[in-house]
């Protein structure tokens, strides 16, 4: 199983083909002019069993969700159902062109409005749009639309974005892409946003405060009522990053709390698969006085049928066509089997099974926090006493048979270890997992070379990232 | 509930080792205030009664199974090998995360650089990442990677107004914020020639697509030695990117970023997405790339291994100073395309392009002789043509459905000067017995 797989380019061979086509039913046209056709179409030639075998070895290289628990903090890495990817894949609701008419395509429109109902009533927003195709982009949308909500106060003075220091990359960066400077706000002693330091940075040039709650703490926001209270008293806007929805379903609605723009990610709280890097979907809600500056077009009913409309002051399209549809329906198909109780059940338990594994791992690994944590936590990875450090106990957990933790994220925790175990897996799992922590944390101090050197039983070892990064091999060469 | 395993006895247990109560207990950070709304959504459903509202909700649409489509304009309607969504639907694919971890994504890695390597061969460039949005999304990423490359002293995006209308949309909004200026399609009308007129010192980029949103392939001799005279950026949008399995690729003829919708590589229509926004670039310009790139190195015992590499352009190293916020991406899709690349392959892909090309050349042919219809666009064309209708188009649409043939796309939405005109397209979906049903039904509509 461990055997290396040959490139697909290594298994080529001229001649061997894998396609079926009907054969040509029309005269054959003109050709073009040689200089606008190309010479060597450079690609391989394989059977269709070589490409099946390929492949297949390939997915057995990986760990996943579906054959690994996958504890890694800040990613939700929750079962993704299979339902969901059998409602995806209905032909009437699949095979269907991004611009045909709005009567041609009304099942697929009711689904998109009913999903923006369905987040709209979880998290108490006025609007959504179903646009953004992942977290990242939602949050340009959402950056965006902050934006353009000052400028169209003729306020143009507010160019500064307040940014915790537990906040994720993506936050920064998108504030950049803005047009925003980014403000880093420290955090204080419990893991919440330093109240004070807030305060003092508050004036007429902030546009807002990205937050993240729960935080990559793990950790609620103590605050929050105060915190969106200052940013709202100095006429800055609340973003709220939605990576951490999972605790909050029908626990707390963000709008309620005082979040003015979010956006979702269904990839992670709604269930859709995380497909080894994506496609994601991040959908953007606001409250009402942000509604008219929502990328469109959004699905509305009027006149007794569905339509696209385009919100009247809108940041403008944020990608071609309708967003990730096809992620859409795994979420609303998720939505609809769980219901309201059910989402709840979601956070109570993802919950439940953080503050397990946060006091069955302390002993070993304590916790950078010491307190009640909401869906994650973050332990300190190092074993004190030996030269262990958190890399190397994720990778050990590798030989254990689990997904290693999100590692040195969030920055302001030394060797930080991320956990999420998410509500669907048992206390069983968990258990083993817990266990596994216990033994390698005795083998740190018996035999730290065995950490140092993990994995030991993987495809391929540890990797050489600085001779990757220094003569970077991005094609086969052949 | 469904997909939560603990059992009362479980929860109860749990409780005890973490010293609470009740579950409640652990919601105490929470405003009191605002603690457990009531939501008032539908009941839950059973996984039978889900499919079948769904069953009910692919009724209320007409999906390409009821007509002969000929609907293209940024999506294409083309066949899926069965193994594609096979292999693709394995779970060590679809439930793996970003591979941030290689001994355990060796999978998911080496598949990323075969994509890699495949689209760098379509498109002739030296460098491929890891996939973005969709197209729209990886020209306004192009973009900002030009203006960054001439370290931000150039503001202006040059682009031709014949790029299709929702990636230009797109490209305004990614850079409302100001930090580059789009001009060179205020004229709808504007040609080539028109554009390098306005190449200057300021340009940091110009962006065509080729073949263009009329179909027509654009006459490139020499535009990239213009745009480089100017030390600006040539962007090529190679859209539809099947037109590569015939076409010269963007790479000879001097592109420095080549981005394509991936759509047509075995991934289905789905109302626009999940698509694949392709990113290519020259080797020079691979430090200001934006996006994950997959690269080769070995391992402690000296193996071949691959590991996403150059990560300090990305947001989680570089934050506010990344290439681009990017983090998930569309990377199932650039693995399915990588697997439609290697079943078509060197023959199967030319046979595509060949069907499309004949195919679209016919119906061309066809529908010029008929009275009050031309084909418009005199220029060589690969699978697209634009048609003079004798009515709106709207109305040629309609009367077309009533034969169950959906249309081409109506030009006029945003061309004003392009009253009356389908957008028509063709493929290898498309049989001859298809188009002549188009042919007979535009005669009559």
């Amino acid at each position: 199983m461990n055997s290396p797989e040959p490139l697909i380019f290594e298994i080529s061979s001229p001649g061997h083909t894998a396609f079926s086509l009907p054969a040509l039913d029309v005269p054959l046209a003109a050709p073009l002019p040689a200089d606008m056709l190309r010479a060597e179409l450079p690609l391989p030639e394989v059977t269709e069993l070589d490409v099946v075998r390929h492949y297949t070895r390939l997915s057995q290289l990986n760990y996943s969700i579906d054959t690994q628990f996958y504890p890694l903090g800040s990613c939700t890495m929750k079962y993704n159902p299979k339902v969901n990817e059998r409602a995806a894949a209905i032909e009437g609701l699949s095979q269907v062109h991004p611009l045909q008419p709005e009567d041609t395509i009304q099942g697929s429109l009711e689904l998109m409005y009913a999903l923006q109902e369905a987040l709209k009533e979880i998290s108490g927003f006025a609007g959504i749009s179903l646009q953004p195709a992942a977290g990242a982009h939602g949050e340009l949308s959402g950056v965006l639309i902050v934006r353009a909500y000052h400028h169209s106060r003729g306020d143009a003075r507010r160019t500064r974005m307040l940014v915790p220091d537990s906040a994720h990359g993506t936050n920064p960066a998108s504030c950049a892409m803005a047009g925003f400077s980014v403000v880093e706000i420290p955090s204080d002693r419990r893991g919440n946003v330093d109240l004070e330091a807030l305060k003092r940075t508050c004036d007429e040039t902030v546009a807002g405060l990205m937050l993240t709650n729960p935080n990559t703490l793990g950790l609620f926001e103590e605050h929050i009522l105060e915190v969106c209270q200052a940013i709202h008293a100095c006429g800055g806007l609340m973003y709220g990053d939605g990576a951490n929805l999972n605790a909050l379903l029908g626990v707390a609605r963000p709008a309620d709390l005082g979040i003015d723009v979010m956006h979702f990610n269904l990839h992670k709280t709604f269930s859709t698969p995380h497909g080894g890097g994506g496609p994601g979907s991040g959908p953007v809600g606001v409250t009402e006085r942000l509604a008219p500056f929502l990328p469109g077009p959004i699905v509305a009913w009027q006149g007794e049928r569905y339509r696209w409309t385009m919100p009247e002051q809108s940041i403008g399209r944020v990608k071609a066509f309708h967003g990730n549809y096809g992620m859409a329906v795994r979420a609303y198909t998720y939505i609809r089997m769980l219901g309201a109780p059910g989402l709840r059940a979601v956070a109570e338990n993802a919950v439940l099974n953080a503050n397990y594994l946060r006091v069955r791992v302390a002993p070993h690994f304590p916790s950078a926090v010491d307190r009640i944590c909401m869906h994650e936590f973050v332990a300190h990875g190092d074993v004190p006493g030996t030269d262990v450090r958190a890399l190397d106990v994720a990778k050990r957990l590798i030989d254990y048979g689990f997904h290693p933790p999100t590692n040195y994220f969030p920055l302001i925790v030394h060797d930080a270890l991320m956990i999420e175990p998410t509500e669907t897996e048992s206390k069983r799992a968990l258990d083993a997992f817990a266990d596994a922590l216990a033994s390698i944390a005795r083998e740190a101090r018996t035999d730290a070379g065995l950490l140092h050197q993990a994995p030991h039983h993987t495809p391929v070892t540890r990797v050489d990232e600085v001779k990757a990064a220094r003569n970077p091999v991005l094609c086969y060469k052949g | 509930m469904p997909y939560i395993p603990h059992t009362p006895a479980d929860q109860q247990a749990m409780l005890e080792a973490i010293g609470v109560s009740a579950v409640a207990d652990l919601f105490q950070d929470v405003p009191a205030s605002h603690r457990f709304p009531e939501l008032h959504l539908p009941p839950a459903a059973s996984e039978l009664e889900i499919l079948d509202e769904l069953y009910g909700l692919a009724l209320k649409n007409s999906s390409t199974g009821c007509y002969a489509t000929f609907l293209g304009a940024g999506a294409y309607n083309h066949f899926v090998p069965s193994v594609i969504p096979y292999l693709a639907s394995r779970g060590e694919f679809v439930t793996a995360y970003t591979p941030y971890q290689p001994e355990v994504s060796q999978g998911t890695l080496q598949a990323i650089f075969e994509y890699q390597t495949m689209i760098a061969g379509l498109t002739g460039m030296d460098v491929v990442n890891a996939s973005h949005y969709d197209g729209a999304t990886a020209m306004a990423e192009a973009a900002i990677m030009a203006v960054n490359v001439a370290r931000r002293q150039r503001t202006k995006i040059l682009i031709s107004p014949s790029v299709h209308p929702q990636y230009r949309q797109t490209l305004r909004t990614y850079l409302s914020a100001g930090q580059a200026a789009v001009a060179g399609d205020e004229n709808l009308r504007s040609t080539l020639a028109d554009l390098t007129g306005m190449l200057d010192g300021d340009a940091a980029c110009l962006i065509v697509q080729n073949p263009n949103f009329f179909g027509e392939l654009m006459d490139v001799a020499g535009l990239a030695d213009a745009v480089h005279a100017a030390g600006a950026l040539l962007v090529v949008v190679a859209n539809p990117i099947i037109s590569l399995g015939m076409l010269k690729p963007p790479g000879d003829y001097g592109a420095d970023i080549v981005v394509a919708e991936g759509q047509p590589l075995g991934l289905g229509l789905n109302l626009g997405g999940p698509y694949l926004g392709v990113f290519a670039a020259r080797e020079a310009y691979v430090r200001k790339m934006p996006g994950r790139l997959v690269g080769e190195t070995t391992d402690t015992q000296g193996r071949r291994a691959f590991v996403l590499t150059l990560t300090p352009r990305e947001q989680h190293i570089r934050r506010e100073k990344a290439t681009s916020n990017i983090c998930t991406n569309q990377g199932l899709m650039a693995l399915m395309a990588g697997m439609y690349l290697a079943t078509m392959g060197r023959q199967g892909l030319r046979a595509v392009a060949g069907l499309c090309y004949h195919r679209a050349h016919y119906a061309a042919a066809e529908i010029d002789k008929l009275k009050g219809y031309r084909v418009v666009s005199r220029a060589p064309f690969f699978n697209e043509f634009a048609v003079q209708c004798p009515r709106p188009v709207a109305d040629v649409n309609h009367a077309l459905r009533e034969k169950n043939i959906m249309g081409g796309y109506d030009l006029q939405a945003d061309y004003p000067h392009a009253t009356n005109q389908m957008l028509v397209c063709v493929t290898e979906m498309n049989p001859r017995a298809q188009i002549d049903r188009l042919v007979a039904g535009l005669a009559s509509a």
